[in-house]
């Protein structure tokens, strides 16, 4: 062992760490926090996935999983909260050649910018959206979200949460998304499987990650730690690949329905704009981003 | 550079402000323009929409004026030149993501269809209330460049001389057009694509590796730039950040960005000073104006002119930065200025603080709604000069 701990003879360097930004680590996430375990995932399924990292970019709105996209070895964007989103939208439509990867937690993709996921969804705008869902606002220190489940207490509703909460494969499936999944950071091969499945799909894709929040949402709720919330993930998740959504609803501390749920085909925006454009106006339609993109000027 | 040809509706056209405008972008080299429907904005992302297939790039309808005016951001970090358009309503919607192109140095011109406020107010008449809030709306301190046009020529020439302020500083231009001015059909000669100069964005020719996002040097506080796709793996954050682009929250590294931000355009200011002056040389009152109200302004400058009175005219082109060393200069050799503009006031500050009480400032402010009668300006011009 070396003065720095680490071990010379033992190749024991972290796998993913040539995806990351390794002047950036260590990250600031909380000690059992999920967020970490779905980038490792995300990790190798870039690492896998076989598309050319420099034409894959991130990006994130704020909050705990919005501190993504500054910690991958990517294009990187880390914009303002809730508008990843339609930030992605110009990125893709900009550059057709990138595969863009929207990186963000439950808060920022559907409460403040919920109606951007909703539109994105109905366009089929070819992107991957990631939502981490830890079932609360982190950053900020633990207020009610659109993902809260009925019961559980937060800041803002400091006798329980009494609002019906988001069911979120079901929004995404309802808006036209093409691939949608759940899974929890327990499940982290199916996870990075899904991850890797997604980077590889054209279309809105969704994949909602389950998070714990040990920090915030668990020692409130006298939840246990981390592993106790890893153990509940282990105990209550029932694997229902083409569930429908419907019944995918989260209750608090109950049965979790993971899975691939929606693997369909839609024309993307971009193609849709593409075949309409050349019937509606012939030759003088110029065709856009159809060569790997770059049209226009600089 | 010259302007790509294929943007370029060379010839004579009759055409109102905001189709102008639309011309102008395309032939500055624009190629994405997000944007949500606003009376009296709208025609210019409608022909932009109807254009864009023949030209190469895409026009996007967004959810509303927040998406847009990040979504165009995104466009530049893809490569392209950008625009967003819109009126008071969704000006104010897009505050936040002023401070986003400011503080990530993102190229960008925001047109500004101005109607009165507050709130909806009257739609959809003109008024020249959003010269302040562009200035001061995002929070946190910021600079941004401003450009009025008071006619559709000057909607077609001036926009591409914002396109070309954005390439060069790497901020936010705001194109403040009015009701009128948008409406308003004139003659409109568009050049021959080799007579237009185009400003290109100042990539950078280093490898990856060597690049630093926002390093610059002290006699150049713009940074190079690269888009994403191309093998530099950026890293761009609305949080305070150092050179590599990375989030550094301490004090020194806030001011060092924010003085930055700040001196690019002061320290430029002489640069960006675009008045048009008309026989101001030993005029005792000189009008200020800009946009539509300079076109009133006219009138009631030759009507006391015909008078007798020594009456110049200031107009400004450029309104942010604010051309305040040469409003000092002009107040030791005038009597008095006059400030007709279609808000309560706003503008007129920004004169009353470079002038700090030396000579008499007239406001001549109004609600808006429709534009000043010529007397009342004259009548302003009448008093000043007592």
């Amino acid at each position: 062992m070396n003065e720095c701990g680490e071990y010379k003879d033992l190749d024991i360097q972290n796998p993913v760490l040539k995806v990351l930004r390794q002047d950036r680590i260590p990250h600031i996430w909380c000690p059992g926090c999920g967020i970490g375990t779905s980038l490792n995932c995300f990790a190798r399924a870039l690492m896998d996935c076989g598309l050319n990292l420099d034409k894959v970019a991130v990006v994130s709105g704020i909050g705990c999983t919005g501190r993504t996209a500054g910690y991958l070895n990517l294009d990187s964007f880390h914009t303002t909260h809730g508008r990843a989103i339609p930030f992605a939208t110009g990125l893709k439509l900009s550059n057709p050649e990138l595969s863009v990867v929207v990186y963000s937690g439950d808060g920022d993709l559907f409460a403040i910018g919920g109606n951007h996921f909703f539109h994105a969804a109905r366009r089929n705008m070819d992107l991957l959206v990631v939502c981490v869902n830890n079932y609360t606002y982190g950053m900020t220190g633990g207020q009610v979200a659109p993902t809260t489940p009925l019961g559980p207490t937060q800041t803002t509703m400091p006798y329980g949460n009494f609002e019906q909460s988001f069911n979120l494969p079901f929004v995404a499936d309802a808006c036209g998304a093409t691939y949608v999944a759940r899974w929890t950071a327990y499940h982290v091969r199916q996870l990075a499987k899904a991850m890797n499945e997604a980077l590889l799909k054209k279309g809105l894709r969704f994949i909602e990650v389950l998070c714990p929040c040990p920090t915030l949402y668990s020692r409130r709720n006298k939840l246990g730690d981390g592993v106790d919330q890893m153990k509940y993930y282990k105990e209550k998740s029932v694997i229902k690949n083409g569930a429908d959504t419907k019944e995918a609803v989260l209750t608090f501390q109950g049965e979790i329905i993971v899975g691939k749920f929606i693997d369909r085909e839609r024309p993307t925006w971009l193609d849709s704009m593409n075949k309409h454009l050349s019937v509606a106006l012939g030759d003088s339609f110029v065709p856009y981003g159809t060569n790997g993109g770059d049209n226009g000027q600089n | 550079m010259k302007a790509d040809s294929s943007g370029v509706l060379t010839g004579v056209h009759f055409m109102d402000g905001d189709h102008a405008a639309c011309e102008g972008a395309l032939a500055a080299g624009c190629r994405f323009v997000a944007g949500y429907p606003i009376t009296p904005s709208t025609e210019v992302v409608e022909r932009f929409a109807a254009r864009i297939p023949k030209v190469g790039g895409v026009f996007i309808q967004m959810e509303d004026e927040i998406a847009s005016s990040i979504a165009i951001q995104g466009a530049v970090w893809g490569g392209k030149k950008v625009m967003s358009v819109t009126s008071g309503p969704g000006l104010s919607l897009m505050m936040e993501h002023i401070g986003f192109a400011v503080c990530t140095e993102t190229p960008s011109v925001w047109v500004d269809v101005q109607r009165c406020g507050p709130s909806t107010g009257l739609p959809t008449q003109p008024a020249q209330h959003d010269m302040q809030q562009i200035k001061w709306g995002s929070h946190g301190d910021y600079e941004i460049i401003a450009i009025s046009p008071n006619s559709p020529q000057e909607c077609f020439d001036l926009m591409i001389k914002a396109f070309n302020l954005s390439e060069t500083y790497r901020c936010p231009v705001f194109f403040m057009m009015d009701e009128v001015v948008g409406h308003m059909t004139e003659r409109v000669e568009i050049p021959a694509a080799d007579k237009i100069e185009v400003t290109p964005r100042k990539f950078t020719t280093k490898a990856p590796g060597e690049f630093k996002m926002y390093a610059t040097t002290p006699d150049d506080l713009v940074p190079e730039m690269v888009k994403a796709g191309d093998g530099y793996r950026i890293h761009t954050t609305g949080l305070t950040h150092d050179e590599r682009g990375y989030p550094l929250m301490t004090v020194a590294v806030q001011q060092k960005m924010m003085t930055r931000l700040i001196d690019k355009i002061k320290r430029n200011a002489h640069k960006l000073v675009d008045v048009r002056m008309d026989n101001c040389e030993g005029a005792d009152i000189v009008v200020v104006s800009y946009g539509i109200t300079s076109r009133i302004a006219h009138a009631a400058i030759d009507e006391a002119r015909a008078k007798g009175l020594k009456v110049g005219h200031a107009r400004l082109i450029i309104c942010w930065p604010f051309p305040e060393a040469l409003f000092r200069e002009m107040a030791s050799k005038v009597k008095a200025f006059v400030f007709p503009e279609l808000n309560m006031g706003q503008m007129v500050r920004e004169l009353n603080r470079a002038v700090v009480g030396k000579v008499k400032v007239v406001s001549v402010p109004h609600a808006g709604g429709t534009v000043h009668e010529p007397n009342t300006i004259l009548n302003a011009i009448m008093e000043a000069a007592q």
